[in-house]
């Protein structure tokens, strides 16, 4: 009977890496033969996206990836490890009650929710005070900034509550202050959890597409400041997936194999980071 | 020996999933009254609103209304996945050709501006050199100094093709373009930005927008349907080779008189 049991249970564990390998399979078979016919370099590195006219280049793509998931960090982790320490190390119980949950939520609230309030408020705001046509990388970043949070905040609040509860006596009993061994000891002790809490809010920023497409402008060029619109790998599936045929369908399948890439890297980065405790 | 079990039975599962997925394409059978619609999200909601009403009269027949785009609508009819396939493009692309086209209505194109915008009209020639970015401030058309935000459809959508054929010709669209993937968030998009221009759909044109002239002629569907408005694209219904009389009598009902009517109040143009 036991026997039984671990069988049917290996068979559950094994049909989620069976369906992660198939869709693998899916992707790389629509997506690769295009980056073969028109070579890696011209596929990666070309500037023109004119699918009709036979030109994929996707770099404006992997550009406006990139410069939106770096907006949302440089925003997001000051924000979400400030918010980690102050909860896990300074405050009362009464607060962690109140902002724990609170936090836990954003990651509960649709992302088209934040798009809306994005393209409704955001946009327009950056638009008049700051220039340029509002739907930009800036408001993308700090849309997912905000995305990001509950992951950052939740992970790195874990990792700073792992650390040994005798290197902050140790420290705070050889005169150092509260803020010297914040500083000096737990986040250096801490500091591949909370790593591994940034790269993972960092894929969720890459692979976010609702709230992107509706925010970020979708222009296909490369971009020059961060009041620039942008397209993102994810916008750019989306965006077009309901019309693409052949050639420019596949093109899209070869955007998701890049996509699948960057997904790849960021979450062996993290499981790397998460493994090394302390 | 354990292992071996484990690769077995992960081998197994392996054959078990693709055996699976391969199967699934072979289970889309049709059933003999079936009318299947593919295509067009811009004649989606009309073709729904068409086959409701049919059903109405023809209690043995189903109606399945399907979007995808005008693109999906051509390969569909191609490969027999849908009777009658839906496109709203100006032409037909050549792998088309093949097939029956009937022409059931026509759609507007407007261009639209922000509402606090002066703007009244544009020539053909500044419309295009507006679209393509030679003129991009607002002060070269009589207008404040501020940049001109264009916002387009993305490429393949019909609206787009229609319009760069019909306005752009050979020229490119602007490469500092933006792009919203329907109708309504070019609406939203336009609405929301004093500087933006756009293009959309006649029958999507609200007062959160401002609609302005094009070639001296006002967008309007009385226009289109006297020849004045050039603007406009056709929408097809598309079949492949010998319509069967099922496919027949349901083409027959959307170009029969009420039907049209049905369709002009909902802000199409009737073909008749």
């Amino acid at each position: 009977m036991d026997k039984l049991v671990s069988r049917l249970l290996l068979l559950a564990a094994c049909s989620s890496a069976a369906i992660l390998a198939l869709i693998a399979l899916f992707i790389f078979k629509e997506g690769v033969p295009i980056m073969a016919r028109s070579g890696l370099g011209a596929f990666l590195l070309g500037r023109d996206w004119s699918p009709l006219q036979g030109q994929f280049g996707i770099l404006p793509f992997i550009i406006g990836s990139l410069c939106i998931t770096l907006g949302a960090l440089l925003i997001g982790v000051p924000l979400g490890v400030a918010c980690a320490v102050y909860l896990a190390e300074f405050s009362s119980p009464r607060w962690v009650n109140i902002l724990k949950p609170a936090i836990e939520l954003l990651a509960g609230i649709p992302s088209v929710v934040y798009g809306f309030l994005g393209v409704m408020w955001l946009a327009p705001l950056i638009r008049i005070r700051l220039g340029g046509p509002g739907l930009s990388i800036l408001a993308a970043s700090c849309v997912l900034a905000i995305m990001t949070l509950p992951t950052i905040v939740s992970i790195s609040i874990d990792a700073l509550q792992a650390v040994p509860k005798s290197y902050k006596q140790g420290s705070l009993a050889l005169g150092a202050t509260e803020w010297q061994t914040v500083w000096r000891v737990l986040f250096p002790a801490a500091r591949a959890g909370i790593l591994a809490g940034v790269i993972l809010g960092m894929g969720r920023a890459i692979g976010e597409t609702m709230a992107v497409i509706m925010i970020s402008g979708n222009s296909t060029a490369i971009p020059h400041s961060a009041l620039d619109s942008v397209r993102t790998l994810t916008a750019n599936i989306a965006i077009e997936m309901g019309y693409a045929t052949g050639e420019h369908r596949q093109a899209l399948f070869a955007t998701g194999v890049i996509l699948f890439f960057f997904i790849m890297i960021l979450n062996g980065a993290a499981l790397r980071f998460a493994r090394r405790k302390f | 020996m354990t292992t071996m079990i484990r690769t077995k039975a992960t081998v197994s599962f392996f054959v078990l999933a693709i055996a699976i997925s391969g199967s699934g394409s072979g289970c889309a059978r049709k059933s003999e009254n079936t009318i299947t619609l593919a295509g067009s999200t811009a004649f989606q909601p009309f073709a729904e609103k068409l086959a409701e009403q049919y059903l109405e009269t023809h209690t043995d027949v189903r109606v399945n209304v399907q979007g995808g785009g005008s693109a999906v609508g051509v390969q569909a009819a191609l490969a027999g996945s849908a009777q009658i396939g839906m496109a709203d493009l100006l032409t037909l692309p050549e792998e088309a050709k093949t097939l029956t086209p009937t022409v059931v209505a026509r759609d507007g194109i407007a261009l639209v501006v922000h509402p606090k915008n002066a703007l009244a009209e544009l020539s053909a020639t500044q419309a295009r050199s507006v679209f393509t970015g030679e003129i991009n401030n607002w002060k070269d058309l009589g207008g404040a100094d501020a940049p001109i935000r264009i916002i387009s459809r993305e490429e393949g959508s019909g609206t787009r093709r229609s319009f760069q054929e019909l306005v752009l010709g050979d020229s490119k669209l602007s490469p500092n373009a933006l792009f919203q993937n329907s109708n309504g968030t070019i609406r939203e998009a336009v609405a929301s930005n004093p500087d933006a221009i756009g293009y959309l759909s006649i029958g999507l044109v609200n007062d959160r927008v401002k609609s302005i002239s094009y070639a001296g002629v006002v967008a309007s569907n009385e226009n289109v349907k006297n020849g004045t408005y050039p603007l406009a694209r056709p929408i097809f219904l598309l079949t492949k080779g010998e319509q069967s009389p099922m496919v027949r009598e349901f083409i027959d009902f959307v170009m029969a008189d009420a039907s049209q009517r049905v369709l002009e109040k909902e802000g199409l143009i009737p073909a008749k």
